[in-house]
């Protein structure tokens, strides 16, 4: 083979080889081609999609909270600014350098900065981390002046929920805290993740959360791979929260708090024709306000450790026997079964003997005499003794449900109790026991099983005074811009004589001479108070004490002193108000209980006749 | 005496007609390619010549100077050097084990003078050179033979050994189908290349099992499965073909790319730039790059054809295949054909050595344009028996 036909075999090989070569690379970018059109044009919403996703990230706006406004359109719970210091780790570079400096103006505890270092860890550098929160106006100003000493850190105004009245209204208002992991797991409101949201804890914050929370703003924003925000997009408000406008009357509120601060009690003013709640107090208190950055640990030990249970709201969830007051339900009974004569009399000595017990009259020497006017007036054991052999335990029970014990109304308040009214067959299946005869005479008396609420008692002073009306209480005049319309209270279908005759009876009690409250009572006529009180005893008094003199109440440590009530309204002739109070461990219904149930009527009632001037 | 270098072995061609014999639309091509890679790269800074920008572009003034300078040097030379070239390259990359040092996990790098040279660039022009030489000296007949493809497999072993013990996986995977595409286009039997393949399926389990590092297992497996982790491994991959695919035909407009601007993309001036492209100008941009880059291989075959040597037949077309396989595996690569491999995109991605050296091998290409009337003949004689 010649040297030249080999080189142009080789030549051949070559180019046959090239072109092969040069085929599969225009396949191989064939492939190419089709993966970048599959990418590019198929694929291509989908990965718009994910760069978008990459890109924006959405930033939720808290809104602003509703107002609670009190009936006039006071402001109950409202919004004040929150100063608070931040710091932004990579503008501090060293964070804890920056919270020693920072030190020296506010004070930042260990148990703070470990918090701060740990967010910084785990956080971006960029990611602002706050330090400390509602500082005051001075410290705020200080170190806003003090800037340029304090790389990184930074002051922000926050909005808080605040309410002005703090202890005074602190059941009724409720408080709002920070949102728990609970909260967010049985709820799907993206607002309950925004850092700032506070959820509603307690009294109409919980109950109208919903209204009050508003709807959440958003904000878009773009983001780098980091999560750094490059700019804002769009922004949109949210809509703050609807107003609540309740029925409570702030003056009245704040008079009849400031009556009961100092006791442990609870007290409950109502409108006798609408049920409007007026006022409505529990004392002890607490300040709600240290709810919204989070109560410390110590503080909230203190407070669930007070005996006198501050966060019991006891208008609605104290249960109490209500004592002589509950004479009003069972001679409202015994009229309306037609039985008795309310002009028949019982001799009253002091005791009653039942079998083989005696039932004493809290006059150790008796009465003397008495029909029932009288016996209402005087509070007298005995005659009521004597009535609970005649009408039906069953007739009882069922006037005092009438009159709304046992029923939990709904006054838009979290929790709230039902109370408690016996019967023989409530008896059989609660406890599996048989009705005694001599239960009939402790029921008689307000004592026993029976249970009422303040609230309970304030509603049945309502039904009283309005002359037979089933108004119930109610607590909320308007959501936003829509008012609350309650039908007009039905009658309840007792005979207008008994009524106006119990009605006589309680004037009696606060009015004539002789009375239980004549020593509370108010003396303009125009506004006189009708009432009853009611004195109920949180221990036994045994046979010999009895022998050798009952002990007083002020000789006898707090704990085991009686419980005080009282119930009126006023005017008397006129009925609007009914006011119900409550006082633990306050010794006698008269003493304790009468005197600021008066204050808080005349209060009202001397305002209405400066109004009317 | 320079001069000499360029018209050696007595046929003298002028120096200038050289110069004027040189292929101006082909070299145009080439520029217009860095071109797109300038403008890219001004795009990933956010619109600035900054950083990297003004030194892409020196690097490609030095690449474009070195290019005209391996044209115009005579074809002869590379011939006779060739073996030595070779050798040069691969004690270099050797000496990379011992005085090298570390960048992203593997040693790669060697450090000349004050400035740092990537040794695996160069060796796969220095591999297409010895080939081409040894089959320049290798009688057609001779081809047959199986003891004829002894020596070449050597030359290839050499250098893939090397790189694997880097450990360098991708570029070792190159340099060895370089080697093999070379084999071809000499004319190797097809039955080598089956019963290669066949051998290469029956040994990917063992070398699964123990040839790979687990960094490398990872790897692969992310390219497997990109969506099981989109934060850890899988992420690179993950957010190049969002970027790939959010562009559409049209893309998002010039510096409109946010993948790449909000820093979503990764290594995005250097492995993944050919993803800004794609995201800012579209499906029109990545063709259109492709399609740049084909007319370049189009070139590259015509001149390989044309060219009067066997030298320079298989030293064009050899390159071309290196050249094409880097832009195949980078694209394919970014689109999630083909694991993450650490691949430059040609003449595009940011970068010394690799930039320069492409420069090199096209310099060699046309070399071979401006030399096509020389026809070597084989310096030796090579005795088979």
């Amino acid at each position: 083979m010649g040297k030249t036909k080999r080189d142009k075999k080789r030549r051949h090989e070559f180019s046959r080889r090239a072109f092969v070569a040069g085929g599969l690379q225009i396949g191989l970018f064939g492939i190419l081609g089709g993966r970048l059109y599959y990418l590019q044009v198929d694929q291509s919403d989908r990965y718009s999609a994910l760069a978008e996703q990459n890109r924006i990230n959405t930033v939720l706006l808290a809104p602003e909270r509703g107002l609670i406004l009190d009936r006039n359109g006071t402001e109950l719970a409202g919004s004040r600014e929150n100063f608070r210091v931040v710091v932004i780790p990579e503008q501090a570079g060293d964070v804890s350098h920056a919270l020693r400096r920072l030190n020296r103006f506010v004070d930042v505890n260990d148990f703070v900065s470990k918090r701060v270092l740990e967010s910084a860890k785990r956080l971006p550098s960029f990611v602002s981390i706050p330090v400390v929160e509602d500082l005051s106006w001075e410290q705020f100003a200080e170190i806003n002046l003090r800037g340029p000493e304090l790389p990184g850190i930074h002051c922000e105004v926050g909005r808080l929920r605040y309410y002005p009245y703090a202890e005074a209204l602190a059941h009724v208002v409720g408080y709002v805290a920070p949102v728990r992991k609970e909260d967010i797991e049985n709820n799907s409101d993206s607002l309950l993740r925004v850092p700032e949201f506070r959820i509603g804890r307690s009294g109409i914050e919980t109950h109208f959360d919903k209204h009050l929370r508003g709807v959440a703003g958003a904000s878009r924003v773009e983001v780098n791979a980091t999560g750094r925000v490059v700019r804002e997009l769009e922004r949109h408000e949210g809509q703050p929260g609807n107003e609540v406008t309740l029925s409570i009357d702030l003056p009245a509120q704040l008079h009849l708090d400031n009556l009961l601060k100092h006791e442990s009690a609870a007290g409950v003013v109502m409108n006798v024709h609408s049920g409007e709640v007026i006022a409505m107090t529990s004392t002890p208190s607490y300040d709600p306000n240290q709810f919204s950055m989070g109560i410390s640990f110590d503080k909230w030990r203190t407070l669930i450790g007070d005996p006198d249970t501050p966060f019991l709201h006891k208008a609605t969830e104290g249960q109490y026997a209500p004592g002589s007051t509950f004479k009003l339900v069972v001679a409202l009974a015994a009229l309306e079964s037609g039985v008795v004569n309310p002009d028949e009399t019982y001799y009253c000595s002091g005791k009653h003997r039942l079998g083989k017990r005696d039932f004493h009259c809290w006059k150790k020497h008796g009465h003397g005499r008495l029909d029932m006017l009288g016996a209402i007036m005087r509070s007298c054991d005995v005659y009521f003794y004597n009535l609970a052999q005649r009408v039906s335990i069953e007739d009882i029970a069922s006037m005092a449900q009438r009159m709304g014990f046992g029923e939990k109304f709904d006054i838009d308040l979290p929790g709230g109790k039902s109370g408690l009214v016996p019967s023989p067959q409530w008896k059989r299946e609660a406890l599996g026991e048989n009705w005694y005869k001599g239960e009939n005479l402790i029921t008689a008396v307000g004592q026993g099983y029976l249970l009422a609420t303040p609230l309970q008692l304030a509603v049945m002073t309502s039904r009283i005074a309005n002359g037979g009306l089933a108004v119930s209480p109610r607590m909320i005049r308007r959501i936003g811009d829509e008012n609350i319309e309650r039908n007009s209270a039905p009658s309840m279908g007792l005979t207008p004589s008994s009524v106006k005759f119990i009605q006589d009876s309680m004037y009696a009690v606060s009015n004539l001479s002789g009375g239980t409250a004549y020593g509370a009572r108010i003396i303009d006529p125009s506004i006189q108070l009708a009432g009853k009180t009611g004195t109920t005893q949180v221990r036994n008094i045994s046979a010999q004490e009895r022998k050798s003199g009952v002990i007083k109440n002020e000789d006898l440590v707090r704990d085991l002193r009686d419980h005080a009530l009282f119930v009126a309204y006023a005017p008397a002739r006129s009925p609007h108000y009914a006011v119900s109070i409550v006082v633990e461990h306050g010794g006698s219904g008269s003493k304790s209980a009468a005197p600021p149930a008066r204050d808080i009527l005349s209060f009202l009632l001397d305002r209405g006749q400066r109004r009317a001037a | 005496m320079i001069i000499g270098v360029f018209r050696a072995f007595g046929r003298r061609v002028p120096f200038f007609s050289k110069l004027l014999a040189l292929n101006f639309t082909f070299l145009s091509v080439l520029v217009l390619i860095a071109g797109v890679g300038l403008l890219m790269l001004y795009s990933t800074a956010g619109g600035s010549m900054e950083n990297r920008g003004w030194a892409q572009l020196s690097r490609l003034s030095i690449g474009m100077g070195l290019l005209l300078l391996v044209a115009l040097v005579d074809i002869r030379i590379w011939i006779k050097f060739a073996y030595v070239i070779y050798t040069l390259v691969l004690v270099a990359l050797f000496l990379v084990e011992f005085v090298g040092f570390q960048s992203m996990g593997a040693q790669r790098w060697l450090r000349v003078a004050s400035f740092s040279l990537q040794p695996s660039e160069p060796m796969k022009i220095a591999l297409v050179l010895a080939l081409a030489r040894y089959y320049q000296d290798l009688p057609i007949d001779g081809i047959a033979r199986f003891s004829s493809i002894i020596f070449p497999l050597i030359l290839i072993a050499l250098p893939v050994l090397l790189l694997l013990r880097q450990p360098d996986l991708g570029t070792a995977m190159l340099t060895m189908l370089l080697g093999v595409g070379v084999l071809f286009l000499a004319g190797v039997r097809y039955r080598y290349f089956i019963s290669l393949m066949l051998l290469g399926l029956i040994s990917l389990p063992l070398i699964w099992q123990f040839g790979l590092h687990p960094y490398q297992q990872q790897r692969i497996l992310t390219f497997l499965y990109p969506e099981q982790d989109p934060l850890g491994a899988g992420y690179h991959i993950l957010q190049s073909k969002i970027a790939l695919g959010s562009g559409g035909v049209f893309g998002h407009g010039y510096l409109g790319g946010t993948q790449n601007h909000l820093d979503f993309l990764p290594e995005k001036e250097t492995d993944f730039i050919f993803t800004v492209l794609a995201e800012e100008i579209g499906l029109i941009g990545s063709l259109g790059l492709m399609f740049l880059y084909a007319i370049a291989l189009l070139f590259v075959f015509l001149i390989a054809m044309r060219s009067s040597s066997h030298f320079g037949r298989m030293l064009a077309m050899g390159l071309g295949i290196n050249f094409f396989l880097h832009a195949f595996s980078n694209i394919a690569m970014v689109t999630g054909l083909i694991p993450v491999v650490g691949m430059p995109l040609p003449l595009v991605s940011y970068g010394g050595s690799a930039l320069v050296a492409m420069l090199f091998s096209f310099g060699l290409v046309m070399n071979v344009h401006v030399h096509q009337t020389i026809s070597a003949e084989p310096t030796t004689t090579i005795d088979l028996r």
